[in-house]
C-alpha cells in the first residue's frame, strides 16, 4: 500500500480514535472538577494513592477531595492505555514484534521490582500481568497495514504527550508546585486537540477531501456541489482566533491555579466599575469583604488585572468568531460544512461567555466552573479542526496546485501544519 | 574601699537596668461592622463531617465581642529577631476536630514544635503552604487515630497557611516569630506581651483580614499600654 494512502478502510481504528478523544474530553472535565473542588493535593503521594497501588486504593477511602483526585488519576490511566493502543494501532501489524518484546521486558521489570521493593509486590505483579497481556494481545492484534508515516508520528506524539502529561500531573502533586498545574492544564488541552485531530484524520470524510489518484479533488462540497477554496485570509483569521483561544486557556489555567477563588466577584462590571480600582487600599478592602469558605486566599492586584485581561480577550475572541462565521458564510456559502462549523464555533463561544458569567454569578460553583473549562476545550478543538480541514481542502484544490504534487508532498501534511 | 563600693553600685545598677523588663498590654477593637460570617455549606454536604453537627458551623473570620473587642489579632514586636527560645518551649498544639482546625489562628517561635492531631474519624491531609523561603512546604496524610504530625519552622512568617485538601474548607493560619515577644488577642480583645526588655519598639498588630497596624512604644520599668483599633474599610 502506498505511503500516501491513509487508513481509510479502517473504521474500527477511526471509532477507537473518536472514543479516545471523547474519553480525553471527559478526563479534562474530571481534571476541571479536581481544581474546582480545590482537591488537587488531597492525595499527597504519587504514583501511589495513600500508600496503595493506585488501582487497588479501596473505594471506601475515596472521600471528600480524594474522590475527585483519585477518579481523575484512574481516568487518566485509562486514557493513557487507550492512547497506547491507538498509537500501536497506527503501526498496524508492525506493532506485533514490539508488543512481544514488551511481553518479555515488562515481566523482567516486574521481577526486578519484586527484588528491589519486596514490600511493594503488587507493583511487580502488575508489571508482569501487563507484559503477559501485551504478549498475548500481539497474537490477536489487527493485521491491518500501518498508517502513513506522519500519522504514525502523530500517534507517537500522542503517546509521548500523554506520558509527559501524567508525569506533569504527578510532579505537580509531589513537588507541590502550582505552576506545574498550569502546564498540566495546557498540556491536557493540547492533548485533546491531538486526539481529536487523529480521530478526524482517520475518518473517511477526511480522506474524501484528499485528491483522487487521477488528480481531481473529491467533493469538498460547496454551495452548488462545487469545491470552493478557503481563502488564505479566512484561514489565517481562524488560525489567529484559535491561537488566541489557546492563549485565553493559558490565562484561565493561570487564574485557576492561583487557588484564590474569584478575583472579581461581579459581572459585567468589576467591583461595580468598568475597570476596578487596584490600589493597595482598594485590594485590602476587597479582601476584608471576601468571605470564601473554599480557596480562602487573599487576592492581589495582578490577579484582578489578569481576570480583566481574561474578559477583554473573551470579547476579542467573540468579535473574531463573528467575523470568521460571517466571512465563511460569505466566501463558502451557507450550506458549506466549514461555514456551518464556523457558526457552530460562534455558538460555542457565546455559550462559553455565558458560562464564564455564570461562573462568577455562582461564586465559582464547581460544576459551572468545570463546564467553563470544557467549553474552552471544545472551542479550541473546533478552531483547530476547522483550520485542519480548511488547509487540507485548500491544498487539495487542483486550481491552487496540482493535486498529484500535493499528494506527494504532503500526504496529509496540511492538517499537521494547521495544528502547529 | 569607697571607690570600690561605688563601682560595685554602678555595676549593679547597670546590670539591673539591662535586666529590667515589663509587659506590653493592650486591647484590640474593631471599628465598623464586619461582613456576616458564612456557614460551611460544603462541610454539611460531606456525610462524615456533617454527622458531627446539628447546625452548620460558620466561619470565624471576625471574632468580635459585644463592645467591638477583636480576637485573633496577632501582636508582636516588629523587627525583633534572633531571640527565639522556641527549642525550649512546649509544643503548640492544633487539632482537627469536627472537620475544622482548632484553633484556626496560631502563633509559635522558630524552632518550636507544632503538633497536629487528628481527633476526627476520617482521613485528613495536613498541607502546609509556607510563602517564605526556608520554611518547607509539606503535605502529609493523617489517618483517623493516626500518630500526631510534628512541624518546625526556621524562618519567621506571618499567617502561614495550613489546609486539608480532602476537606477544602479547612484552613488554619500559623504565624512564626523569631522571638518570644508575641501573642494573640483573646475574646475580650486583650493581649499581653510578657517580659519585654527595656527599649524602644514598634508594636505591630496583624489581623488576617484587616491588615496591619503599628505603634511605637518605649518600655522602661513598668508595664506599657498600647491599644489598636482596626477599621472595616
Amino acid at each position: 500500500m502506498s505511503e500516501n494512502v491513509l487508513v481509510k478502510l479502517n473504521r474500527p481504528l477511526h471509532w477507537f480514535a473518536v472514543l479516545t478523544a471523547l474519553f480525553t474530553f471527559l478526563l479534562l472535565g474530571a481534571g476541571g472538577l479536581v481544581t474546582s473542588h480545590e482537591a488537587g493535593m488531597s492525595v499527597p503521594d504519587w504514583p501511589n494513592s495513600y500508600g496503595y497501588n493506585m488501582f487497588l486504593f479501596p473505594p471506601s477511602k475515596w472521600i471528600g477531595g480524594i474522590f475527585y483526585e483519585h477518579t481523575h488519576r484512574l481516568m487518566a490511566s485509562g486514557v493513557g492505555l487507550m492512547t497506547t493502543i491507538l498509537a500501536l494501532w497506527l503501526f498496524g501489524r508492525n506493532a506485533r514484534p514490539f508488543m512481544r518484546w514488551m511481553g518479555l521486558i515488562l515481566p523482567i521489570l516486574g521481577i526486578a521490582s519484586e527484588i528491589l521493593f519486596p514490600n511493594r509486590w503488587l507493583d511487580g505483579v502488575l508489571y508482569g500481568a501487563t507484559g503477559f497481556i501485551s504478549y498475548v494481545a500481539s497474537f490477536f492484534w489487527p493485521s491491518c497495514e500501518r498508517s502513513v508515516r506522519w500519522m504514525r508520528w502523530l500517534g507517537v506524539a500522542a503517546f509521548l504527550l500523554v506520558v509527559v502529561q501524567g508525569v506533569l500531573g504527578g510532579l505537580r502533586v509531589v513537588l507541590a508546585d502550582a505552576q506545574l498545574g498550569i502546564f498540566h492544564a495546557i498540556a491536557g488541552q493540547s492533548f485533546f486537540v491531538l486526539t481529536a485531530a487523529i480521530a478526524l484524520f482517520t475518518s473517511r470524510w477526511w480522506q474524501n477531501l484528499r485528491p483522487d489518484r487521477a488528480g481531481a479533488a473529491l467533493p469538498a462540497v460547496g454551495a452548488h456541489g462545487v469545491t470552493r477554496p478557503v481563502e488564505t485570509n479566512l484561514r489565517t483569521l481562524v488560525l489567529f482566533t484559535t491561537v488566541l483561544i489557546f492563549c485565553q486557556l493559558i490565562i484561565g489555567a493561570t487564574m485557576r491555579q492561583q487557588h484564590a477563588g474569584l478575583a472579581i466577584p461581579d459581572f459585567p462590571l468589576a467591583y461595580g466599575k468598568i475597570w476596578p480600582d487596584t490600589s493597595p487600599a482598594a485590594v485590602q478592602s476587597y479582601n476584608e469583604h471576601r468571605m470564601n469558605v473554599i480557596a480562602e486566599n487573599a487576592i492581589t492586584a495582578p490577579q484582578i488585572i489578569l481576570q480583566m485581561i481574561h474578559r477583554l480577550v473573551a470579547l476579542a475572541i467573540f468579535f473574531l468568531t463573528v467575523t470568521c462565521a460571517w466571512q465563511a458564510r460569505r466566501q463558502l456559502g451557507k450550506t458549506d460544512s466549514l461555514a456551518k462549523l464556523a457558526w457552530f464555533w460562534l455558538g460555542l463561544i457565546l455559550a462559553q461567555i455565558l458560562l464564564g458569567a455564570a461562573t462568577i454569578w455562582s461564586n465559582k460553583a464547581a460544576d459551572v466552573a468545570t463546564a467553563h473549562v470544557l467549553g474552552g476545550a471544545l472551542s479550541l478543538v473546533t478552531g483547530a479542526l476547522w483550520c485542519a480541514i480548511a488547509f487540507r481542502r485548500s491544498a487539495a484544490l487542483p486550481e491552487i496546485a496540482p493535486a498529484a504534487t500535493i499528494s506527494g508532498a504532503f500526504g496529509g501534511a496540511p492538517a499537521m501544519a494547521a495544528n502547529k | 574601699m569607697k571607690k570600690f563600693s561605688l563601682v560595685l553600685l554602678l555595676a549593679v545598677l547597670t546590670g539591673l537596668s539591662a535586666l529590667r523588663a515589663a509587659d506590653i498590654i493592650g486591647t484590640i477593637t474593631l471599628n465598623g461592622t464586619p461582613p456576616p460570617e458564612v456557614p460551611y455549606t460544603p462541610l454539611m454536604n460531606d456525610s462524615t463531617c456533617s454527622a458531627m453537627y446539628t447546625t452548620p458551623p460558620t466561619t470565624h473570620f471576625y471574632v468580635v465581642g459585644p463592645n467591638h473587642e477583636l480576637a485573633d489579632a496577632i501582636v508582636s514586636l516588629k523587627g525583633v529577631t534572633g531571640k527565639s527560645t522556641g527549642a525550649n518551649q512546649p509544643p503548640v498544639v492544633m487539632d482537627q476536630k469536627g472537620c475544622l482546625y482548632q484553633p484556626q489562628i496560631l502563633a509559635m517561635q522558630t524552632g518550636q514544635k507544632l503538633v497536629v492531631k487528628n481527633s476526627d474519624t476520617c482521613i485528613h491531609n495536613v498541607h502546609c503552604v509556607p510563602a517564605v523561603a526556608g520554611n518547607p512546604e509539606s503535605n502529609q496524610v493523617q489517618m483517623p487515630g493516626g500518630p500526631d504530625l510534628d512541624f518546625t519552622f526556621s524562618q519567621p512568617e506571618m499567617f502561614m497557611k495550613f489546609k486539608c485538601d480532602v476537606h477544602p474548607w479547612m484552613f488554619a493560619w500559623v504565624s512564626v516569630f523569631d522571638s518570644p515577644y508575641y501573642c494573640i488577642s483573646d475574646k475580650e480583645g486583650k493581649f499581653v506581651i510578657k517580659n519585654v526588655p527595656a527599649g524602644k519598639y514598634t508594636v505591630e498588630a496583624d489581623h488576617r483580614k484587616l491588615g496591619t497596624l503599628t505603634k511605637d512604644v518605649e518600655v522602661k520599668d513598668s508595664d506599657v499600654t498600647v491599644n489598636f483599633t482596626f477599621d472595616v474599610k
